[in-house]
């Protein structure tokens, strides 16, 4: 059987499907002029504090899209420098964003958002704090789905600016959308275009990387592959470096490549309090430490005092949860040791 | 719970793929593994592939959703296998669901700007919902849920009626499948695309079923009681899917 496929001049018809607000720009030239002129092509050391990274590569206004997946495999350490040192008016990919939206409500940071799923911890429940952010209007809300945010990813990291998709049809999730309703060229089939989404930065957690930014992840990517290449800039922290020789061994495991990167930083744990795979579970008690205090004004203010405002690093705020106690009965967990 | 659990997990087939959430979900296709049907292929939408579940993950991209699994891929891959339709099943929850097997996980009120509660929004839901040849919810019953109107269509059931999904673009023969609650299992019409119950569960009689529905349900011509757990189901789910009972509590059977 050969193709039965005749073109067709067909009038062209796009329609709006939703009336949500597009936060990014999904121009793909405008995106390969950054590309080409920004992003650094020279193999140099990027290694450089989480402090540093933030104040130099974070403004004020940034979209900002975080990897991993909520509590798992998350860049907790620059979520809380972000919050420290008191980012504002940030808008948020929302997809599957569950610590990490908690963390950055708790700070005031974010005015928009992209939903995918917000507000709630999956199994563990909502974040009140979170809930009434949305629900006072203060964040500006576009809606989509975890597939149609991975794919936007997916089309700023092929440069292009849109992709055709076959989900959220004839829901309200599309009507609060940005999609637009089209037909397929060829078979004249229903879609909706997704726009590309470029974020002005990413932040994500890895396994291991090199000084100069060249990343292995573990297990699940997520949607980090097409994110680390869909972001202008994008800030890398690693539980651990290792020499080039490591990542030149088995180059088929390279997930982010160096000249994607802008900033590397090495932090131990860190996707604290977050599940890293092979390396350590999440710890549960401290999330819900977390969701017991951001019910209340008050006791949210002392919790961050205690583990977020009042500790000037990372590694000071592991100190608050337990330190390195905890850190081993973590890894025992996630590595089913039996004691 | 462990009612609808075990009436869950008899629906899986051998040899067919259901992507899962956390929770009862989970269990359920566990429980089909152990019992019914062991080449069944358990996916999680972040990346997760075959894993040999060592105990219930808290989130669908923990670690436990990929321990010792065939894969550790990504959403896109679980989400375009979906769209290729290689997946037979999935499993939704939501706050409201309506007659046709719409689903609400997004919000309650009419100002979308300011809604009364905010929900998460629909996650892979609406995903899952659009591609998976057949969806299935294990949900409680009553007046507020199973609503003549939701407030926000979150993820597809059958829309408006007949023919709707494929109106608006959504793959053929895609849909609601069961909804396997507290006090009965309700399939869809063919005809109509309503819900129409199947089973119902012991002790239990259609104006319990009614009382707690907010819209006319459709009857089953061969209207059955549920078949209740059997010992070996029990044993199974309370051993070796939720020793900790997570899932299925420990006020016993419910």
């Amino acid at each position: 059987m050969g193709n039965t496929y005749q073109p067709v001049e067909r009038a062209v018809s796009y329609q709006p499907a939703g009336e949500g607000k597009i936060f990014t720009d999904p121009d793909a030239d405008k995106a390969r002029e950054y590309f080409y002129h920004e992003k650094p092509r020279k193999m140099v050391s990027k290694e450089t504090s989480v402090k540093e990274a933030v104040s130099a590569l974070v403004k004020d206004g940034d979209y900002i899209g975080v990897g991993g997946f909520g509590a798992n495999r998350i860049p907790t350490a620059i979520l809380h420098e972000i919050v420290r040192q008191n980012k504002k008016n940030l808008g948020l990919a929302g997809h599957t964003a569950t610590h990490d939206f908690q963390i950055l409500v708790a700070g005031n940071c974010i005015n928009r958002c992209d939903i995918a799923y917000i507000v709630g911890l999956e199994a563990r429940g909502l974040s009140k704090m979170a809930r009434r952010a949305v629900e006072s209007g203060a964040i500006e809300i576009t809606e989509w789905t975890n597939a149609a945010l991975a794919w936007r990813y997916k089309a700023a990291s092929m440069g292009v600016s849109f992709l055709p998709v076959r989900c959220m049809l004839g829901t309200d999730t599309a009507k609060y959308s940005a999609a637009v309703k089209m037909e397929c060229p060829f078979t004249g089939s229903v879609y909706l275009a997704v726009p590309a989404l470029y974020p002005d930065l990413a932040i994500i957690h890895v396994h291991r990387a090199d000084v100069y930014g060249n990343c292995q992840i573990d297990g699940i990517m997520v949607s980090d592959y097409d994110l680390a290449r869909a972001a202008k800039r994008l800030i890398v922290t690693t539980e651990r470096f290792v020499p080039n020789e490591v990542i030149r061994r088995e180059p088929a495991r390279t997930a982010i490549p160096y000249y994607l990167v802008d900033a590397v930083i090495e932090v131990p744990f860190g996707s604290y309090p977050g599940n890293m795979a092979y390396e350590y579970y999440s710890d549960e008690e401290h999330l819900r430490q977390w969701l017991d205090a951001d019910g209340d004004d008050e006791k949210l203010k002392d919790f961050l005092e205690k583990h977020l405002y009042g500790v000037p690093d990372f590694e000071a705020y592991l100190q608050t949860v337990g330190g390195l106690k905890k850190l081993q009965k973590l890894r025992s967990l996630e590595n089913l040791v039996e004691k | 719970m462990e009612l609808m659990i075990c009436l869950a997990s008899r629906y899986l087939e051998d040899d067919s793929i259901v992507v899962v959430g956390t929770g009862a979900p989970c269990a359920a296709a566990m429980l089909a593994q152990k019992m019914y049907s062991p080449r069944l292929m358990i996916m999680f939408e972040a990346g997760g592939i075959g894993p040999l579940l060592p105990s219930m993950p808290i989130s669908v991209g923990d670690s436990r959703t990929f321990y010792r699994g065939l894969g550790a891929s990504s959403m896109p891959e679980i989400m375009e296998t979906c769209q290729r339709g290689l997946v037979d099943y999935t499993f939704l929850g939501g706050a409201q669901i309506d007659m046709y097997g719409n689903i609400n996980s997004t919000m309650v009120g009419t100002d979308h700007a300011r809604p009364k509660v905010r929900f998460p929004g629909s996650g892979g839901a609406n995903d899952l919902a659009s591609f998976c040849w057949k969806t299935m919810m294990i949900t409680p019953q009553d007046k507020r849920r199973f609503t003549e109107k939701i407030d926000f269509v979150t993820s597809p059931g059958y829309l408006d009626g007949p023919g709707a999904r494929e109106a608006a673009g959504l793959p053929p023969g895609t849909g609601p499948y069961k909804v396997i609650t507290d006090l009965c299992v309700i399939g869809f019409d063919g005809e109509s695309k309503r819900m129409k119950v199947e089973n119902i569960h012991p002790g239990l009689d259609r104006e319990v079923i009614a009382e707690n529905t907010g819209f006319e349900l459709l009857w089953s011509e061969n209207l059955v009681q549920s078949e209740p757990p059997t010992a070996a189901e029990l044993q199974c789910l309370r051993e070796e899917v939720d020793p900790y009972r997570y899932i299925i509590g420990r006020s016993g059977p419910g």
